[in-house]
This record gives structure tokens, sequence and C-alpha cells, in this order.
């Protein structure tokens, strides 16, 4: 019997969403302020790693460059925090501003004055960019490796330009969150954060259900269709590049509210958001959990990265290590991921190998021989 | 025209160091098809072997000959990393082949366990090591053929391993108990210098260029040369080809896939070894000195078209004489007096960060027309 295929019973999965809701709620009283905090950016973390379960696991394209849209979301909830609490500083604009002699906001800070423009923003800008970069790859049938370099290429681009503007959005300084106000608070104090804690949470079950919604059904399909026979896809009378567009900027969104999550709990956003290890990494998350599994996806984020603050906090050093084994552990040994060995064939040939004899399942005529062979 | 000849020269230089990287990057790449992310990496050791063999030249023995170290480390550098890239061949891509995403990733593996590796390893025993290792794949090789063809050829294999290890581990604590600085393992970058010789600056038509940039200049159209004569008139070159061209009917026709493989890789990482030669001539030498090149480096792969060297040659020093342009806000001082929202645009990208990201969106501006690159490959095979 492999897991996928057992059936749970109606009562047992929602004593399970029981559990975990009440896991969620209790969480900020049962874990140290440290511990809930860390939880709460993994758990934001998890959002990207779905986004690159969905372009990744279901539709095959491999991007290294997560980390722009990532960091856009970031910076627009940074840009809204910091401009409304920005009262009492010279010239009603945020104190930075003053190092460098600039006296006039820029003119795209404007809009960020609003909540609401800035609510939809943190979604909207990552997904048009990532609307606009993955368009003029895909139109062009860049794909496979092509596509990997150019999404780094990109991340690149944009980390520095984002380092090089001090004058614009504080270069490689960032923009702090922590000492800003929120509803009369500091977005750093410890009930705000709990509030966080919470939403991040809700975000990711959120998230984790419309990533499900969005890959059943026949779009689903066409996604797997793609990443298994693109050119069969296109004879078929689909167009791949709608599809691979929509589902590029499905993932930017998700990238982007996960950094502005991540933004308000780690305090910062920062150009180290846009480093290439820091996009490379989220595709390990993902490939460990097991791609193609978006239960793995977030369960990777989350154990991946406790396990990173663990080991450093005890030996700073093997960390990398142990980070460099696990890429090249997932991708020889273990190609479908944690998630996707339980789900397949991989337990039962493990307890092969241990002796236990397997099962045959579809032919119930052979089995009987064996047993009258004994 | 001084201020052309000028501009010329720095880009020539900047193209040169981004051309001696992507060399080695666009015969594993172009002909392999396999993404080395750690390519960087390779590099990195290039330029650690070159600091190794600087301070072994200190020694008292070979003081006398300090001035030719740089030449020497070359040679060394070409070893290292090719030896370093042929384990990684054997062990980890030769199971990936045909899976680019996949190597892609465990590449990245590698690059981050290398950098680790010099970070906590200290270099004496880091050379033992590579040491070892190279007479462990090369010693097995030399034996005649009567030994090779014996059944009990493993066993003679292990013990060429055990004496491999032993050598590794007697070098190592010889060279960390003769010289202090490599005994430690630090994370601190280190520094190269020049021997006297390549200091100072000559002057060629009223214009000074300094000696290290011609150096390298030197180094990149030795190693272009070397590679052209040698993928187009020894035999294993012409066998590269043809398994880059047809890998069924090479193999077909006798020839072994699997060693031209490893030769392919092997020369594609020791070319990066070169590199890193070069890149240590022109800052300190850190962990992370090949993650500054790596992108770039697939620029310029990308941008010349896949297995071509032509290709590559020129987009590197067309992404050099371009980054210099922009970079250094030369084109205003070629037109002074051009408009003013032109001129302010200009200014905006005049800096080396800039320049970069100017760079890279006019290359994918024009991946928009050619998305194959300068020489795309012609052919069925272009279709996969």
């Amino acid at each position: 019997m492999t897991l996928s295929k057992i059936k749970f019973d109606k009562k047992i999965i929602l004593s399970i969403w029981i559990i975990l809701i009440a896991l969620i709620i209790a969480a900020p009283t049962l874990l140290p302020v440290f511990r809930l905090n860390l939880l709460g950016r993994y758990l934001s973390l998890s959002i990207v790693a779905l986004g690159v379960d969905l372009i990744w696991g279901y539709t095959g394209l491999l991007s290294l460059g997560q980390g722009i849209f990532f960091a856009l979301g970031g910076y627009c909830a940074a840009m809204y925090l910091q401009i409304t609490s920005s009262s009492e500083f010279p010239n009603n604009i945020p104190e930075f501003f003053a190092l460098y002699g600039v006296e006039k906001l820029p003119f795209f800070w404007e809009p960020f004055r609003s909540p609401v423009f800035t609510f939809f923003a943190i979604w909207i800008i990552p997904a048009l960019v990532a609307g606009l970069i993955g368009f003029l790859v895909f139109r062009n049938r860049i794909k496979g490796v092509y596509f990997s370099i150019l999404t780094q290429a990109s991340l690149l681009v944009f980390f520095n330009f984002f380092n090089g503007q001090q004058k614009l959005i504080n270069g490689t300084n960032g923009l702090k969150t922590d000492v800003t106000q929120l509803f009369g608070q500091m977005v750093g104090s410890e009930s705000i954060q709990r509030i966080f804690f919470w939403i991040t949470a809700i975000m990711v079950i959120a998230a984790w259900f419309f990533a499900k919604w969005v890959v059943k059904g026949r779009f689903g399909n066409i996604l797997i269709g793609i990443r298994d026979d693109e050119p069969r896809v296109r004879f078929t009378g689909y167009n791949p590049v709608i599809f691979k567009t929509i589902i590029f900027s499905i993932a930017g969104g998700l990238a982007g509210i996960s950094g502005a999550l991540y933004t308000v709990q780690s305090g910062i956003v920062s150009p180290q958001f846009m480093t290439v290890p820091f996009s490379i990494e989220m595709v390990i998350w993902v490939a460990v959990g097991g791609r193609g599994t978006l239960l793995g996806a977030i369960l990777g984020a989350v154990f991946i990265n406790y396990a990173k603050s663990l080991v450093s906090e005890a030996l700073p050093a093997s960390w990398m290590f142990i980070q460099g084994g696990l890429f090249i552990l997932v991708v020889t040994a273990l190609p479908e991921g944690v998630l996707g060995w339980l789900q397949g064939d991989g337990p039962r040939n493990l307890l092969q190998k241990f002796g236990f004899k397997r099962k045959i399942e579809t032919y119930p005529s052979l089995e009987v021989k064996n047993k009258e062979g004994k | 025209m001084e201020l052309l000849l000028d501009s010329l020269f720095n880009g020539v230089a900047i193209g040169s160091v981004l051309l001696v990287a992507a060399l080695g990057l666009a015969i594993v790449f172009g002909l392999m098809g396999v993404i080395n992310l750690a390519h960087g990496e390779l590099m990195m050791l290039g330029a650690y072997t070159t600091y190794v063999t600087q301070l072994i030249f200190k020694l008292p023995i070979l003081k006398p000959y300090y001035n030719s170290y740089i030449i020497v480390s070359i040679f060394f550098a070409f070893i290292v990393s090719g030896v370093v890239g042929i384990l990684l061949e054997k062990t980890i891509i030769r199971k990936l082949y045909g899976s680019p995403l996949e190597t892609l990733l465990a590449t990245w593996g590698v690059s981050l366990i290398l950098q680790q590796f010099v970070r906590s390893v200290p270099l004496a025993y880091g050379t033992g090591l590579v040491i070892s290792l190279i007479i462990g794949l090369f010693l097995p090789t030399t034996f005649p053929s009567k030994v090779k063809e014996s059944i009990n050829f493993k066993y003679y294999k292990f013990s060429s391993w055990i004496f491999a290890a032993l050598t590794g581990v007697l070098t190592g604590g010889v060279i960390s108990s003769s010289i202090s600085k490599l005994s430690r393992a630090s994370a601190r970058n280190v520094d190269v210098t020049a021997p006297a010789w390549m200091r100072g600056q000559v002057e060629i038509i009223g214009t000074a260029f300094p000696k290290t940039r011609l150096m390298i200049i030197v180094i990149t159209l030795i190693s272009v040369i070397a590679i052209t004569l040698f993928l187009n008139q020894s035999a294993w070159g012409m066998r590269i080809r043809a398994v880059t061209q047809n890998r069924q009917m090479s193999d077909c026709l006798g020839i072994s896939t699997e060693k031209v493989d490893i030769i392919t890789f092997g020369i594609g990482s020791g070319l990066a070894g070169v590199a890193g030669v070069a890149v240590s001539l022109l800052g300190s030498v850190g962990p992370n000195v090949g993650g500054n090149y790596i992108v770039g480096c697939f620029m310029v792969v990308v941008l010349g078209g896949v297995g071509n060297l032509l290709g590559t040659v020129l987009a590197s020093f067309g992404i050099g004489i371009m980054t210099d342009l922009i970079g250094a806000g030369r084109l205003l001082s070629i037109w002074p007096d051009m408009p003013l929202p032109l001129s302010n645009i200009i200014n905006f990208f005049a800096t080396t960060s800039m320049a970069r990201v100017m760079i890279f969106a006019l290359i994918v501006i024009f991946l928009q027309f050619k998305p194959t690159g300068l020489f795309p490959q012609k052919g069925r095979m272009v279709e996969n």
C-alpha cells in the first residue's frame, strides 16, 4: 500500500486540520519569541517555495531569479512602512534620504502612501515584472538551461540596480522596517510580530489551496504537458507561451507576498534578497521536499531553514558542506524528493532490501502461485 | 584618437579576462551541453594555486627562480583545476548527462563545498589532497598494458591510491611545516604579487598600459590559439568534435565517448584554472572570487552562440568594450555636446555596477532578435 493510495477518513483529515489550527493559534505561547519569529519567517519562505514548485515541479521551468520578485514584494511593504512613519523627519520623507541630500521624494514612492495601493502592489508588481520577463523569454522559445541562465542574469541586473541606487531606495543598506510604525505600534514589537505570525500562517494555507486549485483540472494538465513534452503540447493546438507566462507571473506574485511577509518579520529588506545563492536555495527547498508535491515545498522550506539555523548556531562552518552535499545528494540519489519518495515506490523498495517480500498487487494470480510455491 | 585607443585597450583588457574565463565554459557547455556552475570555483582553485606556487617559490631552494613562478603556476593551475574537474565528471556529472537542470543544481552544490573547503582546510593540506588526486588518477594509466589487462588490476589500482594518499599527506605535512602561511585555515583574502618584471607600465603609441593587463591578454591569446589548434588539428580534437555533432554515431564508429567526455571536461576545467591565474593578477583572491565572473561568462557563451569559439571571442570583446564605453562614461567625452536628456541617461549608467545593468539589458534585447546568439549552430541537432 503506498501512501498516496491510502484513503484518509474524513474524520481524520478534519482532526489533522483542527490540530494544525490549534497549533498555529497556540504557537506564540508555546515558543519563545526568537523561535516564533524564526518559524514565522520560514513559513513565509514556504510561500515562495510553493511558487517555485508551480513553475519547476509542474511546468519544468527552473528559475534562478525568484529572488527578484521576493525582494520586490519586500520593498513594496518596506516603502509603505517607511513613508507612513516619516512624519517627524525633515521634509516628511524617510530618514535615510537626508544622508544623500535628497529633499524631494522620488516620484515612485508617492503611491505607497496609500495602504490599499500597497496591499495590491505587493503581489501585482512582482507578478507584472515576472510576466514581462517571462513573456520576453518564452516568446523566443528560450527554454531549459537558457531560461535558467537568463533568469539568473536578470537577478544580477536587479541586484546591481537596487544595490547602486542610494538616492532612490537606500542602496546596499536596504530599508529597515522594525523601527517603523503600524497602527501606532512599532512593527518590531512583540504584539505586532505575533499578528504577523498568524497572518503568515493563514497566507501559507491560503497559498497552498490556491496552488492546489491552479494545478487541478485542465490548466494543471497543460502545465504538466509542457513539462513533459512541450512540442507535443504545441502541436495539439495550445500555445505554451501563454500558459508559461501565466504560471511564471503567478509564481512571481506568490514570491512577492512571501517577500513582504518575510521583510516585516525580519525587520529589513535589502539587495541581499537578490543575491544568486538565495535564489538557488529556494530551488533546493523544493527539491528536497519533493517537486510536484505542493506540500513538499512547504515542508522543505520550513525544515531546511530550521536545520540551517540550528546547524549554523552549533557549527557555523559546516552548513555550507551540508548544503552542498544536499544539492548533490538530492539530485543523484533522491530526485523525487522526500515526499515524492514516500508517495512513490520508495518505502516498498527499502523494505524489500531488508528482506520483506514485496506484495504484487496487479496480478493476484501470481501472488497465489508464490504462496503455493512455498 | 588617443581616447579611442585607450577605450579600445581597456575594453580588450576587460574582454580578455572574460574570454579566458568563458573559454573553458564554452567548451564544456558548448560541446557537452553541461552547465557547470562550479566553473567559477575551478577558477578560484586556479587563483589559489598561483598563490601557493608563489609561496613555494619563496623557499630558499627555489628563490633564484622566483621571477618565473607565474609561468609555472599557469601549468600548475591547469593541472589542479583539470584534475578536480575530471574527478567531478567521474563522480557526479557522468550520472546526469541528458538532464542539464539537475547538473546545474549538483554543480552548484559542488561549488558551495569547494568554497567552504578553501575556507576551512589549511591550504597546505589542500595542496596535499590535490597531489594525491593527481597521482591516484594518473598513476594507474601509466602501468604497462600487461598489468592493466590482468584480473588483479583493481588491486594495483587500489594500492596506487594508497601510495597517492601517503604522498599527499607527506607533501601536505612538508608544506605546512615549511611555509607557516599555508598551515592555518583562513577565510581571509590573499594577495598574489606579480614578479618584478611584470610590474609597471609599457608605453604603446603614447599611452601607458599596465604590464599585468598585457600579460592577461597574452595568456588569453595563447589559450585561444592552443585550444583552437587542439580542436581542429589533433586526433582527440577531431573525436571531440565528432561526439559533439552526433554522439551515438561516434560511439558506433568506435570512438570512446566516455574518454572524450573526460578529456573535454578536463580541458574545460583546466582552462578555468588558467583563468584563475589571470584573475589573481587583477586583485586579491578569496573564496568568492569565482562567483563574480560566472554569470558574465554564461552571458558570453549565450551571446556568442553555443558551441562556437569565434562567437565566444567576439562576444567577450564586444562585452568588454561596451562595458568600458558605458561604465567609464566615455561616450560623453567622445561626443561632448550631445543633447541633455541623452547625456543624463549616460551619466546614470556611468558606474561599474550600472554598466552591468545596461549590458545585461542589451543582451536580453539582443536575444529577442537572435535567440540563438551571434553564430547559431546549424543542422538537425539544433532542434533538440
